[in-house]
């Protein structure tokens, strides 16, 4: 009998701890939608901020992220790609794949604030790319690449054997397997890492904070700073100048950040079907 | 027929330079903020910047002893409240709720990991901070505020990598304990969760280099005094959110110093890696 009622409070605690979840999600989404609506309009997106309260819309902001998001998947993707046909269809075992697995695994353990230190010494400081989209996307890039990695190992490896067989039957080589047969079964998949990378670059504050720097200004090219949504957000919130404007930039961030997850989630239910 | 073989060759050595590339960068990591910090630790010596407490950059008096405390302080509060409530979700995901509930909670969690840290700062002083001054008195910004926001942070992890590894306990052991005549909380607490003990371990590892690697929430949130908190409610300092803070202005000795929290940083996080492989391949 007293198991009978412990099984009942264990379930009670269990299914309360389930709901408390999605409260706590639903709360931050719904605070952060409430208070950001009023803010949001056409000019606040396509315009720059203006005066020492910096309130005005936040356009240079959204460039500088997409822009340094876009380079860093540029970057990122081809290496990444390179990487993960290595470890899934060359070589799959092995102390150099021991090392390199471990390598990976280090890097995406990397606290985001290290990494930022990091670009600031070589690419903004040794390298002399100064606080530039270019620095930021670079840096990123080592932020990125271990999850995309991931992602895209899984991918390949979801490819059936046999049509690796069966292509290598008919006589194709390697490379004409993996660019015919495997890449291209692949590829929703792939995207699917790739989206969901973009998302977690878009979102980073602290390296960008210390490689692209904290100017409010329209990038155009690679070598120009620029401030990130993210931190411009930081900035806002801290030092309470534009509150409007701050609660405008996290909804739009949020939206930014779902649209891509949602898109990636997407991609991948197709791909289960 | 020999330009194919040359090429076969060619790609393969591409992708292995790709696959290097993994390992290139975190060595570039470490190089290059060792070279930027090293110097700190022949200024004042490792022990000294390790282990005092001192830290008046004004003064040159570079001792980090209270962020790293700091930052452990912070970590194992945001352990203690979200662990336990992410490997719940666990449990809950993959014994207890039905198919419907799932669709729901799943990506509820995984819009949690979505979210960037930034916006949960930016939360937790809009709400938690007030919350936490009116219920405890203080600022607000403290120690308390940072483990709530840090354990909203961390649970995603910890419940995904959790679930996995409760999932991947065999079904058979549950149809053993159930036909014994075993609750499902029997089943759970004394079968699934000590077959599954190595992964959630593991999961808990991983959710604490989050913690203690977090950032922007954490520096928007702690308050940020080079003191040790005599309070729940008091503010402190992490190794992150100091560097963040103090880098804007920073020159000379005192951005070296900086530096030299990266290098303890990258340890720690270097440290919680190797561990969960430790623990991984214990369980193999």
């Amino acid at each position: 009998m007293r198991s009978r009622i412990m099984d009942k409070i264990a379930m009670g605690i269990l299914w309360a701890n389930g709901f408390l979840t999605i409260a706590i999600l639903a709360m931050i989404i719904g605070y952060v939608v409430v208070k950001g609506l009023p803010a949001m309009s056409l000019s606040f997106i396509f315009t720059s901020p203006h005066g020492i309260e910096q309130s005005g819309g936040i356009f240079p902001t959204i460039v500088a992220s997409l822009y340094v998001t876009i380079l860093t998947v540029i970057f990122t993707t081809p290496i990444a790609v390179g990487a993960a046909v290595y470890l899934s269809e060359y070589v799959k075992q092995g102390r150099l794949v021991t090392i390199i697995r471990f390598g990976a695994d280090t890097l995406s353990g990397v606290p985001s604030i290290v990494l930022g230190l990091f670009g600031l010494a070589l690419f903004v400081y040794i390298l002399g790319f100064g606080w530039s989209m270019l620095s930021g996307a670079l840096t990123l890039t080592l932020m990125a690449l271990p999850i995309l990695m991931r992602t895209t190992e899984d991918a390949l490896k979801a490819v059936p054997n046999a049509w690796r067989q069966g292509s290598m039957g008919l006589g194709a080589t390697k490379w004409q397997t993996i660019r015919r047969v495997i890449l291209p079964a692949a590829m929703p998949r792939i995207l699917t890492g790739v989206v969901l990378a973009v998302g977690r670059v878009f979102g980073e504050t602290a390296v960008l904070m210390f490689t692209v720097g904290m100017a409010i200004n329209l990038p155009i090219f690679p070598n120009e700073p620029g401030r990130a949504m993210t931190t411009h957000l930081y900035l806002l919130a801290t030092e309470g100048i534009s509150m409007k404007t701050a609660y405008g930039t996290a909804l739009l961030l949020m939206v930014i950040i779902l649209l891509f997850n949602l898109s990636a989630r997407k991609i991948f239910n197709k791909t289960q079907r | 027929m020999n330009f194919l073989k040359w090429r076969e060759r060619a790609l393969e050595s591409v992708f292995l330079i790709c696959a290097l590339t993994a390992i290139v960068g975190v060595l570039l990591v470490f190089i290059f903020v060792t070279i930027k910090g090293f110097p700190i630790f022949e200024k004042v010596g490792v022990l000294k910047f390790l282990f005092s407490l001192d830290w008046s950059p004004s003064d040159n008096q570079f001792g980090i002893l209270t962020f790293i405390i700091g930052s452990f302080l912070v970590t194992a509060g945001a352990l203690a409240l979200g662990a336990p409530m992410a490997i719940m979700t666990a449990i809950f995901l993959s014994e207890i709720a039905p198919k419907r509930v799932q669709k729901l909670v799943r990506p509820a969690v995984e819009l949690l990991a979505g979210i960037p840290s930034v916006v949960y700062g930016f939360f937790g002083i809009l709400i938690i901070v007030p919350v936490v001054r009116t219920l405890f008195g203080g600022s607000g910004l403290g120690l308390l505020t940072g483990w709530i926001i840090l354990a909203i942070m961390i649970l995603p992890t910890i419940a995904t990598i959790s679930e996995d590894a409760i999932r991947a306990v065999p079904k058979s052991f549950r149809e053993a304990s159930f036909g014994m005549g075993a609750t499902r909380w029997q089943t759970i607490w004394r079968v699934v969760l000590p077959a599954a003990k190595n992964g959630l371990i593991g999961a808990t590892i991983l959710g604490m280099g989050r913690a203690i690697g977090e950032t922007m929430a954490v520096l928007m949130v702690l308050g940020n005094a080079p003191i040790i908190p005599k309070s729940l409610v008091g503010p402190v300092g992490a190794l992150t959110s100091i560097i963040a803070l103090n880098m804007s202005y920073a020159s000379g000795d005192h951005q070296t110093a900086l530096f030299g929290m990266g290098i303890v940083l990258f340890m720690i996080s270097f440290f919680f890696v190797a561990l969960i492989r430790f623990v991984s391949r214990k369980r193999s």
